[in-house]
């Protein structure tokens, strides 16, 4: 019996397993990504309900900027580009970590962390230009759903960015121990998942935001 | 320096406040105190502040939630007292201002910290013992999700003593609840409090979702899961979908408020009846989190009381999965009076009405699971029964209050508040009662005492009646709810009625405190050596009383339904047990001061929020991080409980449960 397995008392082999769970507690490998995954779905739903604010509130400008006056389809794009390569540099990190190789995984960790803090640093610049220009999230319902939705995405990066350095500190002082990769897989869902959410805002917010 | 804070926020001139606080510190002091006589600290530190024990959590939760109670029930107490006193010319005791804290204060008291934290530590006492497993799928965030409902639970009785609560009622509707009208640190107190309990709410939910998906003991398949395990399944379902929403509606409200946002401001093209919508699309599935669990408590009482298998399991687990959807498909009928229109009043309506139906397939199954069996007459028996006759009148209030052209005549009048209190303390108090007598012997290893619980059972039938059969006939004569001063001297007599009811279950609380104090006192005569004092069905009943720290020397192997009671009555049939199987070490995940540790850093952080003290905000929240960092950083996870400690115990089981057994088929 592993030692995982045996903290919630895995009985059964897993090779026949049917995934429901039915051959007794499944191993911690399944166990923490599920719980991750079911963590990343109740922050869909938090997302969805920013959305749903944001699209009741987006004609109530209250005589201020509109979206077509604010946006700069540009800017959005080399932002967008950043944020999904990152996701890819992320997936070549989670190779370069499956097969134990501290330089590479530790290079490709970096790359994923510098491309969000790139994606981050051109949100902060669009983000200062607005309220430089008197469209901040004061000005109208509009720009404070704007300012949530977008600024909370933003956030969740944020976030993403300090567990990114804390796990590449762990990787490097405790080597790649079973616990540690699995937390990393967790760190890759959720940073997947953040494109996921940034897609629907560049199509919801920028997108549509910009159509003539 | 110290932001809005100053001593002008002790209510020195006000006695009623400042008396209760002074108790509860005096109180809370004294407890302390006598636990530190008594050197019971260390105990308590080791064995449950700091335990990742599922079973050790649940008790915490539940002594919080009775606590709370009664917090919440002397608000109760003093909103009937002064409604039945300030008639005609006479203004009662309280003044406006206070008075609106009061009913703020019960409602998000008795949803969020008495009865959440009740039906939450039911799960988490019950739930892995009925599935046969040792613990949750994640112990630690376990411990953490009980610990940030506490902050939560803090925050909300500091604000009697430093400042002041919310006057908003307890949903905060804006505008009311927007800076412009409520400039106080009330709102922020009510705002700040849920949040942080709501975060461990959510961590909760994923972890019993994970839990019942994928942990369960050896051939527990999903239709062999006992029906409170199903309840609990769907629960959690809800409040992962549901709570989020809350957090974005609390989240754009404090954004209003803190730094002049416009989600639901008057100017600004802001729009409360947002609000309106996320926090209901949050609070109606709420009341099915809340129910469900109830249901399954009703199922498992019915079924273990009776001596028979559920009457149509199936359609049980079926009925609770489709409420579990609908839940989330009528919101809108908390504000037909909105101006959506007919065409979508009507859905809402119609769909009010469908979520009844599963429901009533309910009902009638825990009907025919009583027909025809040998009904034991226990405590637990008399709330199925009570919960039965006063919850379908709840229902079928709520019918009528879903069809709109009648909603807009009695909406937010006392026929409102009768028909949701109808359903809340009928269907949840109730089954909270039921299953804290049901599951007591399992916790502690002795009964309650069953006298004195019948008699809280009557105090509650009764004074419930008493306290709300009135206000429907109140509310019909157009009687709105939240109302400090009674206009009308006619309604006076109905509202003194509604007092004595309330006085009655407050009769009831205290009883309440008597059986528990009077079955401790007595608990040599009620011990449950069998570790089944009930001729339970289900796997919690096959373990000791209490249980040891990690459930069960071996996971039960299930065959079939009614997991136990199958084994059971083939080891009776036999006279023998299963074989002795062969016993191996258990790990167990290791205490953890981690909750703690974050719970304050959570409510230092809070509180430096409501008071605009920055420094101390940003200050706790590098403390939070920093203790994330240091419980990433640990090394050791479980400990071994050896292999000899887990046979002894284990054949010592053993012993007990032949003896038992054979007593059993002596006796059959």
């Amino acid at each position: 019996m592993t030692t995982e397995a045996a903290t919630i008392g895995l009985t059964h082999g897993g090779s026949e397993d049917t995934g429901l769970g039915h051959r007794g507690p499944e191993s911690k490998s399944i166990v923490v990504p599920y719980g991750f995954w079911l963590f990343v779905l109740s922050d869909m739903v938090l997302f969805s309900a920013l959305f749903a604010s944001y699209a009741t509130l987006v004609h109530a400008t209250d005589g201020g900027p509109t979206t077509n006056q604010l946006f700069d389809r540009n800017l959005v794009a080399i932002e967008t580009v950043a944020l999904l390569v990152s996701s890819f540099v992320c997936g070549l990190a989670m190779i370069t970590a499956k097969r134990a190789n501290m330089m590479a995984t530790q290079f490709w960790l970096l790359l994923t962390g510098l491309l969000g803090a790139v994606f981050l640093f051109i949100e902060l610049y669009e983000f200062t230009k607005m309220v430089g220009e008197g469209a901040g999230p004061q000005r109208s319902a509009f720009l404070s759903a704007f300012f949530t939705l977008v600024g909370c995405h933003g956030a969740h990066v944020t976030a993403g960015l300090l567990w990114l350095g804390t796990m590449m500190a762990q990787i490097w002082a405790k080597g790649f121990q079973q616990h540690i990769t699995r937390r990393l897989l967790c760190f890759s869902i959720f940073w997947h998942a953040l494109d996921i959410i940034w897609v629907a805002i560049f199509t919801i917010v920028y997108l549509i935001g910009t159509l003539p | 320096m110290f932001g809005k804070l100053s001593w002008d926020a002790i209510p020195f001139h006000d006695p009623i406040p400042l008396i209760t606080s002074m108790v509860m510190l005096l109180a809370i002091a004294g407890i302390a105190f006598w636990v530190w006589r008594k050197g019971w600290w260390p105990y308590l530190w080791n064995e449950y502040i700091t335990s990742t024990d599922h079973k050790r959590i649940g008790i915490m939760y539940i002594v919080m939630a009775l606590i709370m109670l009664v917090r919440g029930f002397a608000d109760a107490i003093m909103m009937r007292a002064q409604q039945s006193l300030a008639i005609g010319a006479s203004q009662g005791f309280l003044p406006p201002e206070h008075y609106n804290q009061i009913f703020s204060a019960h409602g998000t008291i008795m949803i969020f910290f008495v009865a959440m934290p009740f039906v939450i530590g039911f799960m988490n006492f019950v739930v892995p013992l009925q599935l046969g497993v040792r613990d949750v799928a994640f112990p630690t965030m376990n411990n953490v999700s009980f610990w940030l409902s506490a902050s939560g639970a803090l925050l909300i009785n500091l604000s009697l003593f430093i400042g002041e609560f919310a006057r908003t009622g307890w949903l905060g509707f804006p505008p009311l609840s927007e800076k412009e009208f409520s400039p106080g640190v009330g709102v922020d107190y009510y705002l700040v409090a849920l949040q942080i309990s709501g975060v461990g709410t959510v961590l909760t939910a994923v972890n019993f979702v994970t839990t019942i998906l994928k942990i369960r003991a050896p051939g527990m398949s999903y239709l062999r899961m006992p029906v409170f395990c199903w309840t609990a399944l769907a629960s959690n379902l809800i409040m992962l979908a549901a709570f989020p929403v809350l957090t974005v509606a609390l989240a754009q409200l404090m954004l209003d408020r803190y730094l002049g946002f416009h989600f639901f401001t008057n100017d600004g093209g802001g729009n409360s009846m947002l609000y309106m919508n996320l926090i209901w699309i949050w609070g109606h599935p709420e009341v099915y989190i809340l129910v469900l669990p109830a249901f399954g408590i009703y199922s498992e009482v019915a079924a273990t009381f009776s001596g028979k298998p559920l009457f149509g399991y199936r359609s049980m687990v079926f009925a609770t999965m489709v409420i579990c959807i609908v839940s989330y498909c009528v919101w809108l009928h908390h504000f037909f009076t909105m101006g959506a229109g007919a065409d979508i009043n009507a859905v809402f309506g119609i769909a009010s009405m469908i979520i009844g139906i599963p429901t009533g397939v309910k009902i009638y199954n825990w009907l025919f699971t009583m027909y025809g069996g040998r009904v034991r007459f226990n405590v637990p028996v008399y709330y199925l029964l009570g919960f039965m006759l006063t919850f379908v009148i709840g229902g079928l209030t709520g019918v009528l209050l879903a069809i709109p052209p009648v909603d807009f005549v009695v909406h937010n009048s006392l026929f409102l508040v009768a028909h949701f209190h109808q359903v809340i303390i009928g269907g949840v108090v109730f089954a909270l009662m039921a299953g804290y007598t049901y599951w007591f012997p399992k916790a502690f290893g002795f009964t309650l005492d069953e006298r004195l619980g019948k008699a809280v059972f009557w105090c509650w039938f009764i004074g419930f009646h008493l306290a709300f059969m009135p206000l429907y006939v109140l509310g019909f004569w157009g009687a709105t709810r939240r109302l400090q001063h009674i206009p009308d001297p006619t309604w006076a007599p109905y509202l003194h009625v509604a007092f004595l009811g309330a006085a009655i279950i407050g009769l009831g609380i205290v009883l309440t405190v008597v059986q528990l104090l009077y079955s401790i006192k007595t608990r040599d005569q009620r011990r449950d050596v069998t570790g089944d004092p009930w001729d339970g069905r289900t796997l919690e009943w096959l373990t000791l009383s209490p249980p040891p720290h990690y459930n069960f020397a071996v996971l039960p192997d299930v065959h079939g339904e009614e997991a136990y009671w199958t084994r059971k009555q083939t080891a009776i049939k036999q006279d023998q047990l299963i074989e002795e199987p062969d016993y191996q070490p258990i790990e167990m995940p290791v205490n953890t001061p981690t909750g703690v540790i974050v719970a304050f850093f959570a409510s230092v952080c809070g509180f430096a929020v409501i008071w605009y003290i920055w420094w101390l905000a940003i200050l706790g929240l590098i403390g939070a991080f920093a203790i994330f960092v240091w419980y990433a950083w640990r090394d050791e996870h479980e400990h071994i409980i050896p292999v000899e400690e887990v046979r002894a115990n284990a054949r010592e089981r053993r012993r007990i449960r032949m003896e038992h057994l054979h007593n059993l088929s002596q006796s059959t």
